[in-house]
Formats: C-alpha cells, sequence, structure tokens
C-alpha cells in the first residue's frame, strides 16, 4: 500500500511538492477573488511563474 | 483552435513515451527473447485499455466544472514538472536524455541478470518489457483522459496518441535500433509547455473565474509559458557561465 501511495505521489507530484502545494494555494485563491467578484484569471500565470523560478533557484543552489 | 492543441499535445506525450517505452522493449527483446517481451508488451497494453476503459466512460458523468478544476490542477502540476526538467535540460544543468545510453544500460542490467530459459516464458525479459510499457503508458492515459475527457471529445486525444503509437512502432520495426535521432528533449519542452497551458486554462475556469475573451486566450497562454520558458533557460545558462568562470 505504502508503495502503491508512493508510487502515485512521485507520478504527480514528482521532485518537487512545494510546487504542488504552491498550485493549490494559487486555484484557491481563484475561487476566493471570483467568489468577492475580483478578476482572478491573472493568478495562475503569476503563480505559476513565481513558482517555477523559485523551485529552479532552489534545484540550482 | 483548441482541438489542433489537444490532437498535437497527445500526439507529441504520447511519441516522446512511446520512444522510451520503445527503448526498454528492444533491450528486452534482443537480451531475453521477443517471445516474453512481446508478451509483456501484450499484457502491459491491455491494462491500459481496460484502465481507459473504465475510466473514459467515468469521467463523462463527472460535471465539467469539476472536472476541470481536478484535471486543470492535475495537468497544471504534472506538466510543470515536465517543464522544470526540460528547462534544466535547455540550460545544461541537468543531463540530456539520451536513447542510446538508456538502451546500452537496459541491455547491460538484462544480460547480467541470471534465470533465463529458453523456450519457456522469460520472467525478466517480460516483466522488463511489462513495466516498461505500462509505467510510460500510464503517462500517455492520464494525459488524453485529461485533455480528452475536459474538452468533451475523449476520441480526438485518443486519435493523436494513437497516431503516435502506430507511427513510433513502425519506425522502430524499420529500424530495429532506440530512435536516438528523433529530437525527445524537445519534444519534452513542447510537452511540459502544452500540460502546464492547458493545466493554467482549465483550473482558472474550473475554479470559477474566465478568461477574457474565452477560448480565444489559451495561445495568449501558451505563448506567456513560452516566453516565461525561454527567459528561465537564459537565466539558468546565464548562472552556469558565471559560476564557471568564478
Amino acid at each position: 500500500m505504502r508503495r502503491f501511495a508512493r508510487f502515485w505521489w512521485d507520478f504527480v507530484v514528482g521532485d518537487d511538492w512545494r510546487i504542488a502545494a504552491g498550485i493549490a494555494v494559487a486555484i484557491g485563491l481563484v475561487a476566493l477573488l471570483h467568489h468577492v467578484h475580483v478578476t482572478s484569471w491573472w493568478v495562475l500565470p503569476l503563480a505559476v511563474a513565481a513558482l517555477l523560478y523559485a523551485s529552479l533557484r532552489r534545484a540550482t543552489g | 483552435m483548441s482541438a489542433v492543441f489537444l490532437v498535437l499535445s497527445a500526439f507529441l506525450a504520447s511519441a516522446v513515451e512511446m520512444v522510451e517505452a520503445l527503448t526498454i522493449v528492444l533491450a528486452a527483446g534482443i537480451t531475453r527473447g521477443w517471445r516474453s517481451s512481446l508478451l509483456g508488451v501484450g499484457a502491459a497494453t491491455g491494462v491500459l485499455a481496460a484502465a481507459t476503459a473504465a475510466l473514459g466512460p467515468a469521467l463523462t458523468l463527472v460535471p465539467i466544472s469539476a472536472l476541470r478544476l481536478v484535471v486543470g490542477a492535475l495537468l497544471l502540476v504534472f506538466g510543470l514538472q515536465w517543464l522544470r526538467k526540460a528547462i534544466l535540460r535547455a540550460s545544461g544543468l541537468k543531463a540530456l536524455h539520451d536513447e542510446e545510453e538508456a538502451f546500452a544500460r537496459e541491455v547491460a542490467e538484462a544480460r547480467a541478470t541470471d534465470g533465463r530459459s529458453r523456450g519457456a516464458i522469460d520472467a525478466y525479459g517480460f516483466t522488463l518489457a511489462f513495466k516498461g510499457v505500462l509505467l510510460e503508458g500510464l503517462e500517455v492515459v492520464f494525459i488524453v483522459l485529461g485533455f480528452g475527457s475536459t474538452q468533451g471529445s475523449i476520441g480526438l486525444a485518443a486519435l493523436g496518441a494513437g497516431a503516435a503509437v502506430v507511427l513510433v512502432a513502425a519506425a522502430g520495426v524499420a529500424a530495429r535500433a532506440p530512435l536516438a535521432r528523433v529530437p525527445e528533449n524537445a519534444m519534452k519542452f513542447a510537452v511540459g509547455t502544452m500540460l502546464t497551458t492547458f493545466g493554467i486554462f482549465w483550473a482558472t475556469e474550473g475554479a470559477g473565474a474566465g478568461w477574457p475573451e474565452g477560448d480565444a486566450a489559451l495561445p495568449v497562454v501558451l505563448a506567456f509559458v513560452l516566453v516565461l520558458s525561454f527567459v528561465l533557460v537564459v537565466l539558468l545558462r546565464r548562472r552556469r557561465l558565471e559560476a564557471a568562470v568564478a
């Protein structure tokens, strides 16, 4: 069971779990802003840029 | 426009994964015998077909907004993995994927393993081919079902993926060698870019927000992801050169 869970974790999340966590937070923010009638399509592109940059910085020391 | 992206993404993703699976199957076939390896390929294909047949119709029952949210989020996380590795490879900070090297490694491992039984099914050869096709194929199934279900056209995505499988298999039979000349690293970059683009687009829509100009925003998101990726490659290359000089 543990190996099965590990496989799916590696398959979907991969090397940097912070990217997955950051995307989850960003999607939550999109939903929240939409709920309070604020334009929110810009959140995910911005989050992707920031998360990818941060992850690559960590990977390259 | 999105139908073209859909077929192209499924085709490229499937082609990349099938080139890798072909390398493993060739190594298993040459070293452990073709009978066991092809049985492994057949068994893995059966499992993948069963998974697709079970999940495909089930996904059509899920409301489209929930599907776009979940699939968009998964594609985004999955796509960023591909894009991150592709950027590291393009900037020279990670070794390029080399099919000839992968083939040599698989052949050496298969030859070093004892227990080959001529005439009967060779367990190692079967398992190597089965695992190779299953694991690489699982990514294709994930992408085809994800793309297809959110666009409401699993058939179109399957068409793109199926064309790639046929093309790679035919090229493999003709070459009888790993397809080392396929521009695999560039294709992985393209797939990472497309997965990330669709992920951003669908996860935003699934979370309730709308895009200015609707579907016409998709090429703009793609351009954004492409420019971002190239800027990051340039930055990392510059950092690598500065570190080498210092």
